[in-house]
């Protein structure tokens, strides 16, 4: 064989070979179209059960939202596990045509109609896909949407939250005919008249920071009640009583709080309005600042009452720095360990909203007191009886009815 | 009157907001949300009041020399680049020089003061755990377990013990049960504080917040 007939022989099995692999190649590509010759699915999966259709009422109700519920196709996560959606219609009467209302995905139980006419009686239909077929339509009606009057789910709170205010007026009914109503010793309340003296007698201001929430938090006004009381008291003694504040109102408030204060002790000149200052919105600008004020003005006596984040330990550990004496009262509870470790005396939680009534006496405020006492009596009661219920009988049926009121 | 009227209000749109609560029609919830952007906006416009104030206390404080009047004088001259540069070329414009300012001044200000929180917890922290007292010693040894159970250090020491006292178990037994128990007193009691409290304001029984009892 010469060396001619050699490079013919390379070259047709070099063709042959590369022919050979083009037709492998299309045989694969092939293949899906193989498949797409199978025959189509023409079985329609299993329709829903239990279709309902319900007026929704929501926070804003406006009587145009009609909630449905059913239970999921036999065929959506068993059986041929097929279905891909569901899709619902909706029609203005038993013989009205149906419209198309939307698509749920599957596994989904629930389709809020939110373009309903409200008091119009509308059907539901529904029906499981399985991305060729439909199931038997399943329907529902008639329902009509409206807007309604009462949030029915709220009603175990206003129930409980007239209990409450029941106890709060009686207390307070009894307190003013005269009734000796016991109230707790609160240590931290009794500490601040004892940090005031002692500001007094150093010479030095006393600091009072009310938070950094906004005046509709109501931790501030709590905070503003008390600093009605502090200030009295060095009002009374002559005593400078700064108050830094982080918003404008909670400032006009304490401005208010505090001249008032003077002029019901009888010193209305000794208020000086420079001392209650605004500082800034800003959290740690604020800090800084009533940093600062400890630093250089050096208080004896340092009180924090209302609502405080993550300044609360950069302003409790200068304080604690700088020598003062510290009372801390708030209700933000990742905020109380901080106070607890770094001030002398802290108020914890309901312990702020009691400091009025503690600090004045008064018995009005002290029946208030006694009302949220006896409540959480009746709630600590009510929860025992059901954890003993529950754990005598898991199936106890008052535990799973009181359970979902 | 001075004290009536505002008695007054509070007493009808605090009625109304409660309302608002357990009546879900949309003419009572717009109104009340109507109401709630009022809020926000005498709110917002209230800085006005903070900056009167800043600048009346500042000033007073330079012109009778008091200690630290050098700060006062620092404090008005930023305000005023503040103002200078905020009004005519905008606040939040990307490349503004308010915007530069904010970025590249307050924000790293404010940042430093959040990072020395750290510090603070070290000192605080050594100061709690100090070996005072039975609950002191308690309170060192649940930290002790906490803080090691939630880093890798706390499985690899115990990984090896049985399953109920590794460190990061027991940490989750702390946190879900006597923390948690604890937590929930604390929000619970505060929650009733916040219903008298709000009771009492409504109904004008509590009106310090006013300025006086009377």
């Amino acid at each position: 064989m010469n060396a001619a007939m050699t490079m013919k022989l390379l070259r047709c099995f070099s063709f042959s070979a590369v022919v050979l692999l083009a037709a492998c190649a299309w045989a694969q590509d092939a293949e899906p179209d193989t498949a797409a010759a199978l025959p189509l699915d023409t079985i329609p999966p299993a329709p829903v059960t239990g279709l309902s259709a319900r007026d929704y009422v929501d926070n804003s109700d406006a009587g145009d939202k009609i909630e449905l519920t059913w239970v999921l196709s036999p065929d959506d996560g068993g059986g041929a596990e097929d279905v891909v959606s569901y899709q619902l219609w909706r029609s203005g009467g038993a013989e009205a045509e149906w419209d198309s209302l939307g698509t749920a995905a599957a596994g989904e139980t629930r389709y809020r109609d939110e373009a309903a006419e409200p008091g119009v009686d509308y059907y539901y239909g529904i029906a499981a896909f399985d991305g060729a077929n439909y199931s038997e339509r399943v329907s529902f009606g008639p329902v009509a949407g409206r807007a309604n009057f009462f949030q029915s789910s709220r009603m175990s709170v206003l129930v409980l939250m007239l209990v409450f205010f029941g106890m709060v007026l009686v207390f307070t009914k009894l307190a003013e005919r005269g009734a000796d109503l016991f109230v707790r010793r609160i240590p931290g309340l009794n500490a601040i008249e004892e940090a005031v003296g002692r500001a007094t007698e150093m010479g030095r201001p006393v600091l009072y920071v009310p938070g950094i929430g906004e005046i509709d938090n109501i931790m501030t006004i709590a905070s503003l009640t008390i600093l009605s009381h502090v200030a009295k008291i060095t009002a009374r003694y002559e005593t400078p009583l700064i108050v830094p504040t982080a918003r404008a109102v909670v400032m006009s408030a304490a401005e208010e709080v505090v001249k008032e204060a003077h002029a019901a002790v009888g010193k209305p000149d000794g208020y000086n309005p420079d001392n209650i200052r605004y500082l800034s919105d800003a959290q740690f600008a604020f800090a800084g600042a009533v940093n600062g004020i400890m630093l250089r003005e050096k208080p004896a006596a340092n009180l924090y009452m209302g609502a405080f984040w993550a300044e609360s330990l950069l302003l409790a550990e200068t304080g604690f720095e700088a020598g003062a004496i510290q009372v801390a009262g708030t209700a933000m509870v990742s905020q109380l360990p901080f106070f607890v470790t770094a001030c002398d005396f802290t108020l914890m939680g309901e312990e702020l909203y009691a400091a009025s009534a503690y600090l004045s006496r008064e018995p009005k405020l002290l029946g208030g007191l006694k009302g949220s006492d006896w409540m959480k009596v009746l709630s600590i009661t009510i929860m025992t009886a059901g954890v003993v219920l529950y754990l005598l009988n898991p199936d106890n049926a008052f535990v799973a009815w009181f359970s979902s009121w | 009157m001075r004290r009536e009227i505002p008695l007054a209000i509070t007493f009808l749109i605090g009625i109304f907001m409660l309302v608002d609560f357990f009546v879900p029609h949309h003419v009572v919830s717009s109104s009340a949300e109507e109401m709630k952007q009022w809020g926000t906006i005498v709110i917002a416009a209230s800085i006005l009041l903070g900056v009167g104030n800043l600048i009346r206390v500042h000033f007073h404080k330079i012109r009778r020399r008091r200690e630290g009047w050098g700060y006062s004088i620092t404090t008005l001259a930023i305000m005023g680049v503040m103002f200078f540069f905020g009004g005519p070329w905008g606040t939040i414009e990307e490349g503004s020089a308010f915007n530069w300012m904010f970025l590249n001044m307050q924000v790293p200000l404010q940042s430093t003061m959040f990072s020395l929180l750290a510090f603070f917890i070290a000192s605080a922290a050594y100061r709690a755990f100090r070996l005072r007292s039975a609950e002191a010693s308690l309170l060192l040894i649940a930290a002790i377990i906490v803080m090691l159970g939630r880093v890798p250090l706390g499985q690899l020491l115990t990984r090896s013990w049985p399953e109920a006292i590794q460190l990061p178990n027991m940490t989750e037994v702390i946190m879900a049960y006597p923390n948690m128990a604890a937590f929930r007193g604390i929000l619970m009691g505060a929650a009733l504080g916040v219903m008298a409290m709000g009771l009492r304001i409504i109904l004008g029984i509590e009106r310090s917040y006013l300025g006086g009892e009377k």
